[in-house]
């Protein structure tokens, strides 16, 4: 319990900072787990660069929230030292890539959510959220780009890949909710015109994916929150497999510099 | 036909200068290091040789200080192209040599994320550059012409090439697979 009173201790704005550097820090994880094992060559290449634009994005976040913190910690002790109960990213990024369509659903998902918080970000009063916001935006509009294409390929394709897509869908449907919930700390800095509202942004999202999904003749149902947790460092039991993997260099081998 | 109807064609237009470039120039321009600068015209991006700094519009600012001990301290504030871009490196690191090279000795580098690098930061020559590269540079509408034959008949092969900042093409004129500076 000591780790998720660390969290509640936190400033609300470093506890912001840091719950959006480990969103885009285990999202980027678990895409570059396809380095090498993409369908394709092109595709691996793909979604490495993806990786690689959430990597940044998330070691963005990190220094702004050492400076937030200011005790001498690095982005690296952030991201490496930090136990699975101090992450509050939001589950779906921590999810298993799964098969293909699982990481392309999750894809188009997380890109539709981030389209449109990050236009909401560009809003914000604090000027070093606004500029990574700014950075941001301009990758994960390409991200949507490319993840549409695929999955309308893989719905429309054979039977096996559209009924990968609908099981997808239906294993990441639960973990979408939480991607729109506002915890008090949050509303804080909303009302403060900090953090966007995230509950305004769900009937957008409904909308979009739904009509998105039409075309493929999937019908999708509203969003309702059902898993929650990341925000408090509660886990699915990936996160901490994934943090074995991730934090084993900086870990085994200390202050270790590549 | 009445005279009004006269359409402006590819040579008629004048070549301008976006003006995110032409306010990039004039902000040299008027700065009061102008020789810094043009050491830092030394300095490419490692991956595309010939490609400077400023003509990748990496190079944001070279501003001149006076540290404690009142010695000239330089500061070069460079802002990624991607933001996981890990060219910023060796990028920072070139520059610092290259002016340490020149005689300069207290330097160092800022990265900054604002304004956001966008490739109508790129100079005309920077453009010139990629092309001779054979890489096809940004194109407002994404209409990607083959550095190769020139024709305009081209697909897309996938939406990220070598890098991050680059989507792959193949020309269905030459059969030619290269790679497009992605508009951003």
């Amino acid at each position: 319990m000591i780790d998720t009173f660390v969290i509640q201790e936190q400033k609300p704005l470093y506890r912001f900072i840091l719950a959006l550097a480990d969103d885009s820090l285990t999202l980027s994880h678990r895409l570059a787990e396809w380095c090498s094992n993409g369908p394709y060559l092109e595709e691996d290449i793909a979604l490495s660069n993806v990786a690689l634009d959430y990597i940044g994005r998330a070691r963005m976040f990190y220094q702004y929230a050492t400076k937030l913190e200011d005790k001498g910690r690095t982005e690296d002790d952030l991201a490496y030292l930090r136990n699975e109960r101090e992450f509050t990213n939001l589950l779906i990024h921590e999810l298993p890539k799964g098969d293909f369509a699982f990481t392309m659903v999750r894809q188009f998902f997380v890109d539709v959510f981030y389209n449109l918080y990050l236009e909401e970000l560009l809003k914000s009063r604090d000027e070093n959220v606004v500029a990574i916001a700014a950075k941001s935006i301009k990758e994960t509009r390409y991200h949507l780009k490319r993840s549409k294409p695929w999955i309308r390929q893989l719905a429309e394709g054979t039977e096996e890949s559209r009924q990968r897509i609908l099981n997808a869908l239906i294993e990441l449907k639960d973990f979408v909710g939480e991607l729109f919930e506002m915890p008090a700390w949050e509303q804080e800095l909303c009302d403060a015109g900090i953090a966007p509202d995230r509950s305004n942004l769900q009937q957008p999202w409904d909308d979009y994916v739904q009509k998105f999904l039409a075309i493929s003749e999937i019908e999708y149902h509203d969003t309702v929150l059902r898993i929650r947790g990341g925000r408090d460092g509660i886990h699915t039991e990936h996160l901490g497999h994934m943090l074995c993997d991730m934090q084993f260099l900086q870990r085994s081998h200390p202050n270790m510099q590549w | 036909m009445t005279s009004a109807s006269i359409k402006p064609n590819a040579e008629h237009i004048i070549p301008t200068l976006h003006p995110v470039f032409a306010e990039r120039s004039s902000f040299r321009a008027d700065s009061v290091c102008g020789e810094l600068w043009d050491i830092l015209d030394q300095v490419c991006d490692p991956e595309l040789p010939g490609l400077t700094l400023w003509d990748l519009g990496v190079l944001q600012d070279v501003q001149l200080s006076n540290d404690a001990s009142n010695n000239q301290q330089i500061t070069v504030v460079i802002t990624p192209t991607y933001s996981g871009c890990p060219a910023v490196d060796a990028m920072s690191e070139d520059a610092i040599k290259a002016l340490n090279n020149a005689g300069f000795n207290q330097v160092k580098v800022a990265v900054t994320l604002a304004p956001a690098w966008s490739t109508d930061m790129i100079s005309p020559n920077g453009k010139k550059q990629l092309r001779a590269l054979s890489i096809a540079p940004p194109n407002e509408h994404d209409h990607v012409d083959c550095p190769v034959c020139g024709s305009g008949e081209t697909e897309v092969l996938s939406q990220f090439g070598s890098t991050a900042c680059k989507a792959m093409y193949r020309c269905q004129s030459c059969s030619e697979v290269f790679d497009y500076f992605k508009n951003l």
